[in-house]
């Protein structure tokens, strides 16, 4: 497999995607539910402190939510640049 | 039917189907016992891994954890589901374009070396034993609890399936014995919770009744009353848990990292077809854990709400009968301190002295009687406990049998071996490593959860940077990586042993490096792994180009086959 062009700009795409998506991992786990838990807990949902809800639920629901963006865009991302698995014949 | 009748019929139902599910997916070659022949389907990959993901550990353990650390207990619920983040967009896709049996193959291949192999093999081995002898210790309490049976025989019979199915299926039979499990732990654990939390808030989702407000006419938060509880009897509030900030953020971090390079799961994504498949995979994996994981923070908080309100003060001679049955099995000790009848359960802050010991583990167990629930619900969490168990346990004897027949003879000592020979080699292996961890789980070492630290530790300061700089860097040469893991390691492994096993009684904030435990140590020793790979492998050559070629090749998904044998 040649390291073309294309496939650079492939990778750079990739790579953008990642920082994007990892930078929002890291503020609603690491941010919003430990370095700024105590902050957001004034602001209350329900019986919830916010900051608290992000700990022990709302991260999780992002966790899901990115992967799924993830695939969607990276499928997305591999079919523009023409690199995505054709259907394979049955070996 | 009484609590007895109905766990027996659960778990030997459950039992039948596992045996039978074994019959019927029988491994022909090694590639259906390494990785199911590639070909399952993403959905029923992702309810495999989260099966053999969640061991006795989450479905037992995790909900207990919480419910005695309140906020801090955030560290499992964020540390083992975030890590599926870093899983799906960092290793699942690029291993699975690489295409090969296991972790120490890609850290074999990619750094052209044996020593690199080698250490990849010992630390899977290591990790995975680890984990084994737990899951073992939870068959164990299941058993002699709620069948009455010894506890060694209870794990004699845990082993016999296991060993049944791992064997004969191999990965294949594993992967469709763990649907089947997951399907019922997820079950055996909702149920009771679902009823639980229509009981306390009226709420049929424990997720929203866990922000809800109690219904008894108090019209105070569910967690408001938590804090207040807690807080009167001299623990820290619910909420707000006493471990430091830094200390948190570690512990998250190297549970993340660890669970990214745990090789149980990342063999996983090897066995879907395609790359695309392995994305989407981890996407379903971690939608069917946070089933649960969402749900265990309800749980725990609704059993610390009815456990205290059992206990606090209680005179003794009216016990309820759980209480009795889970002290006869030790895991609730009560000593009348100021002999007047009555329990005083208390936290560190509290001037009376506490009189009751409840081993974190029984929660989820006893939350069911706790809670009155009828008997077949608690037949049901039994066999669920067990299912939990079985299915990691499966899963690891697995990465166990495959290091040790491919790593280590197929591609290390007898490279020449057919096809047919090492498919017998790595059902002894399977074999032989069902009875050490039988033997773990017989004589428990009182180490097994201090190793678990341990464990998730090493995964975060080896496996993980390696694995990272052979995808995401293309000047990475074996000089740095292999410097990196013995430096991750070392230092990762002097400090645990240090804290854990030479000087105990220094285990403390205090004298901790910048307030960080021994459990979130793997942070900093995936940091300093990163940096030594770094500035090794700038002052060593660079690796060869057909490492080059390999990396760039597995950055395109097209292309990506069934998981094979390179000829070379």
């Amino acid at each position: 497999m040649p390291h073309n062009q294309k496939h650079k700009d492939y990778w750079r795409k990739n790579l953008q995607y990642l920082a994007i998506l990892l930078s929002i991992w890291f503020l609603v786990s690491f941010g919003f539910g430990i370095l700024f838990v105590d902050e957001l807990n004034k602001i209350r949902i329900g019986g919830f402190g916010f900051g608290f809800w992000f700990a022990q639920q709302g991260s999780i629901y992002v966790f899901v939510a990115l992967i799924f963006i993830y695939v969607w865009l990276m499928n997305r991302l591999d079919r523009t640049f023409d690199v995505h698995e054709k259907e394979e014949k049955q070996k | 039917m009484n609590v007895q009748a109905w766990t027996f019929v659960m778990v030997a139902a459950s039992f039948a189907v596992y045996i039978g599910i074994a019959l019927w997916t029988r491994a022909r070659n090694t590639s259906d016992f390494y990785v199911a022949g590639s070909s399952v389907h993403p959905v029923v990959n992702g309810m495999a891994t989260a099966a053999d993901w969640m061991s006795a550990a989450s479905f037992i353990s995790m909900a207990g954890l919480i419910s005695f650390m309140g906020y801090d207990g955030s560290v499992y619920l964020m540390g083992w589901t975030g890590g599926y983040v870093l899983l799906a967009l960092l290793l699942a896709p690029y291993l699975r374009k690489f295409g090969k049996y296991t972790v120490p193959d890609f850290v074999g291949d990619r750094y052209y070396s044996q020593t690199a192999r080698l250490v990849a093999v010992v630390c899977a081995i290591f990790v995975s034993f680890t984990y084994v002898a737990g899951q073992m210790r939870g068959v164990g309490i299941v058993f002699s609890r709620f069948l009455d049976v010894d506890i060694n025989i209870g794990v004699l019979i845990g082993m016999g399936i296991v060993f049944f199915y791992s064997v004969l299926g191999g990965m294949k039979g594993i992967t469709y014995t763990q649907v089947a499990q997951y399907c019922l732990l997820i079950f055996a654990y909702l149920v009771p919770a679902i009823f639980i939390s229509m009981a306390i808030t009226d709420h049929i989702v424990p997720q929203i009744g866990f922000g809800s407000k109690v219904v008894d006419g108090s019209g105070k938060y569910l967690l408001e009353r938590l804090d207040g509880l807690n807080q009167a009897l001299g623990f820290s509030a619910y909420t707000s848990g006493a471990k430091g900030t830094l200390d948190v953020f570690f512990i998250t971090a190297a549970l993340m990292v660890g669970t990214a390079g745990l090789p149980h799961v990342i063999v996983r994504f090897y066995t879907v077809p395609k790359v695309a498949a392995a994305r989407i995979s981890a996407g379903w994996a971690l939608v069917f854990i946070a089933l649960l994981y969402t749900t265990a923070p309800s749980v725990a908080a609704f059993a610390r709400t009815n456990l205290l309100d059992t206990v606090t003060d209680a005179p003794y001679s009216e016990v309820p009968k759980w209480f009795k049955n889970w002290e006869s099995t030790g895991l609730i000790k009560f000593e009348d301190k100021n002999g007047d009848g009555r329990i005083q359960y208390t936290g560190p802050a509290s001037e009376i002295d506490n009189e009751l010991f409840i081993d974190r583990d029984i929660m989820v167990l006893a939350n069911p009687e706790i809670a009155n629930l009828p008997a077949w619900v608690i037949g049901l969490v039994a066999a669920g406990g067990l299912a939990a168990a079985l299915s990691t346990a499966a899963g690891l004897l697995l990465v166990i049998s495959s290091a040790i027949a491919h790593d280590l003879v197929k591609r290390g000592l007898n490279r020449n071996i057919s096809e047919r020979k090492e498919l017998i080699t790595a059902r002894i292996a399977a074999g032989v490593s069902v009875c050490i961890a039988g033997y773990f789980g017989i004589n428990p070492p009182g180490f097994v959860a201090q190793v678990v630290a341990f464990a998730f530790g090493l995964a975060a300061a080896s496996f993980f940077p390696a694995i990272i700089l052979g995808i995401f860097s293309r000047r990475m040469n074996k000089e740095g990586a292999i410097s990196g893991m013995i430096v991750g390691i070392t230092f990762t492994a002097a400090y645990i042993i240090y804290f854990k096993f030479m000087r105990p009684e220094l285990n403390n904030a205090d004298h901790w490096w910048w307030g960080i435990s021994p459990e979130g140590i793997g942070t900093l020793g995936m940091l300093l792994n990163f940096v030594t790979a770094w500035f090794v492998s700038a002052f060593t050559p660079a690796p060869p180009s057909r490492i080059v070629e390999m990396v760039d090749s597995i950055r395109i998904p097209r292309g990506a086959g069934k998981a094979h044998e390179l000829s070379a």
